[in-house]
């Protein structure tokens, strides 16, 4: 017997069972997200799609045909269509899933018992919401000129657009975290449309901000718009010769707002997830 | 139980939990330990505190002071470290849905590092050892809430935690589904892993479990084995007398007088109207042994299933009561007042007396069951029989 109990006591002993290395579990939690974003790309392309597409048609060929609108008015449009589509995608492929699964289905919590530090989590649907809103301003560059006809092509803007537009959809995915996990879910639904439609309309996508100046009052308003800055970076990139904020005013406003967009989200997260 | 000497892979030292704008506690200074290889049944009324230390064991709820370990990690200084050593079934379905089944176990296993080759094959053991091999690949939305269940024990498994906790793991399952949950749980413990469990299904749980904490307003009320809980509050059985009373009968007094026959260790009026005749449906007849796992049914309202071994109402048939008992026209017990006695010594040397002396007082009994205290019967007696 004592043999037996010799055997069976190292079996037993409450040594702490190692733990993985912090990357692996999140490269984990990563592959899982990434996993359902591929079995959801074509949510995603109609997200995408259909709303920026829509508007690109009715205020190029159809306002344009009319002549209510000038041609290079796409040309205009577009690159504030890359920003938009970039930061919603981003938002709203974060939030509502989101809610989801923190009110509804509660299958976050398979993940919130991974052994990395929960803001981790966080950060990793941060960076999922960053590829979606990539994934859709990659995409709707060509469908956008396919739809008008012709866009904007400067090779030499493409790093700084692209820099800009990750830095919109990083924003997009914190303020969709952070809305998600710190707003009661049944205000969620008029809350984002109370944020979100105010950050679509306001936030220079459909005319260049300098040329607000003749209405003082509201170009101080679209300053308060992070969306600002994301449309016209990406403009500045792709038209150079139209008036546009400084590319390195965009960056370090767009630069700053991220940093604390990932704070709250990550803070928001967390509060959420532990009590 | 199964080792002696090894330290404890749970233990939790005066925690204390208060919600923030709560003026109570909601966890009050509780402490406990888990042996490896133990069950642990954690009991207590809703709100009593249950739900509030497993979280906080589980990492999902900060405690506002006191310590507890998990496999040799501390979990409120390292809740990272003290997730690699537990895995939690909660009560609600929180399977990923995006995911198929399958899927669950392996994403569960890489958020735990098991590596890929090792999870697969894990995978395919879990599915197969819980039924679910042949629907592995189906949505997870076309699982019954058996299988949902199944999978989410199953997923907990997969990387091999120390200490397991399941929150009413059998709640609202077929008796198919229990049997198989009881006795996975039962080969877990044979593998030294700690469960931690919590239920209200007791009776059911009370021959699964080696000790049973029961808790309410956030403190423990009594930690002990199943056996020596029933015995040492409830006494060694219960006989639950429907009398009619004379035309000048006064329960109070007939209670009292009861109180003082030797062997009564306490005697009390049941509320009327009667509990349904299936009231401890095994009075006699029933296992003598404790409910093993996964024996189906629900349990009756106050259990008469679940005695622990060695307190089996089979033993009192042997002594010729049979007879007397749960013979009686129901309709004619619900007319009486119904009494319940607690008894220090055997039913059968009681009766002779306790007939005198109802008939002393024109008391007719119109009804008599006997049968074994229950873990039930033991949490009722320490938490109350107020509603939460």
């Amino acid at each position: 017997m004592t043999v037996v109990d010799a055997t069976a006591a190292p079996a037993r002993t409450t040594v702490a069972r190692p733990r993985p290395s912090t990357a692996t579990v999140f490269l984990a939690v990563l592959r899982r997200d990434l996993l359902v974003t591929g079995k959801e790309l074509w949510v995603i392309l109609v997200q995408v799609g259909l709303t920026p597409l829509f508007m690109l048609f009715v205020f190029d060929t159809i306002l344009g045909a009319q002549g209510v609108v000038g041609r290079s008015f796409a040309d205009l449009f577009l690159p504030g269509i890359i920003a938009l589509a970039a930061f919603t995608t981003a938002l709203q492929s974060v939030a509502l899933p989101l809610v989801k699964e923190f009110g509804f289905t509660m299958e976050i919590e398979d993940r919130l018992m991974a052994p990395i530090p929960t803001g981790l989590v966080a950060v990793g649907k941060l960076v999922i919401a960053t590829i979606r809103g990539l994934l859709a301003a990659v995409l709707i560059y060509p469908l956008g000129a396919l739809v008008v006809g012709s866009a904007p092509w400067r090779p030499e803007g493409l790093p700084q657009a692209l820099l800009v537009v990750l830095l919109g959809a990083w924003i997009g995915g914190g303020l969709g975290i952070t809305l998600a996990t710190i707003l009661p879910i049944q205000r969620i639904n008029i809350t984002l449309s109370l944020v979100v439609t105010p950050i679509i309309w306001t936030g220079c996508i459909h005319y260049p901000w300098p040329r607000l100046s003749t209405i003082p009052w509201y170009q101080i308003v679209t300053l308060f718009n992070p969306m600002t800055y994301v449309s016209e970076g990406v403009r500045g990139a792709l038209l150079p010769t139209v008036p546009h904020i400084s590319p390195w005013a965009c960056l370090a406003v767009l630069t700053a707002v991220a940093a604390i967009t990932t704070a709250t989200a990550v803070r928001g997260f967390t509060r959420r997830a532990i009590q | 139980m199964t080792s002696r000497g090894t330290p404890p892979t749970v233990e939790v030292d005066q925690l204390v939990k208060r919600y923030p704008k709560s003026e109570v506690n909601a966890v009050d200074g509780l402490s406990f330990t888990v042996e490896p290889g133990e069950i642990f049944g954690l009991f207590g009324p809703n709100g009593a505190g249950k739900s509030t230390t497993i979280g906080i064991l589980t990492t999902r709820i900060r405690a506002t002071s006191g310590r507890a370990v998990i496999g040799g990690v501390d979990v409120l200084r390292d809740p990272v470290g003290a997730r690699a050593q537990l895995a939690v079934v909660p009560q609600h379905n929180n399977l990923d849905r995006s995911l198929t089944p399958r899927q669950n176990l392996l994403y569960h296993a890489a958020y735990h590092g098991v590596g890929r080759r090792e999870r697969e094959s894990r995978a395919d053991d879990l599915l197969e050892r819980f039924g679910l091999a042949d629907r592995a690949d189906k949505r997870i939305e076309a699982y019954s809430g058996g299988m949902a269940q199944r999978l989410m024990i199953a997923r907990a498994l997969i990387h091999e935690p120390a200490v397991l906790f399941l929150d009413e793991p059998t709640n609202g399952l077929d008796p198919q589904t229990r049997l198989l949950i009881w006795n996975r749980i039962h080969q877990m413990r044979d593998r030294g892993v700690s469960i931690v469990l919590t239920t209200h299904q007791m009776n059911d749980a009370a021959g699964l479990v080696d000790r049973v904490g029961v808790v309410d307003h956030g403190r423990l009320l009594t930690l002990d084995t199943p056996t020596n809980l029933v015995r040492s509050l409830a006494g060694r059985s219960i006989l639950d007398l429907t009398v009619a009373l004379g035309p000048q009968g006064d329960v109070d007094a007939l209670l009292t007088a009861l109180r003082e026959v030797s062997g009564v260790r306490k005697a009390e009026q049941l509320a009327a109207p009667a509990l349904p005749a299936a009231r401890r449906p095994g009075g006699f007849g029933a296992n003598g042994r404790a409910m093993g796992p996964g024996r189906g049914g629900p349990p009756g309202p106050g259990g008469g299933r679940g005695l622990p071994p060695g307190l089996g109402a089979g033993r009192l048939a042997a002594l010729g009561l049979g007879a007397a008992v749960g013979t009686l026209p129901s309709a004619r017990a619900r007319a009486g007042t119904r009494i319940r006695l607690h008894l220090a010594t055997d039913p059968a040397a009681l009766l002779g007396p306790i007939l005198t002396l109802l008939s002393d007082r024109s008391a007719n009994l119109t009804d008599v069951r006997v049968s074994e205290p229950s873990l039930e019967d033991v949490f009722i007696e320490l938490t109350g029989r107020g509603l939460r």
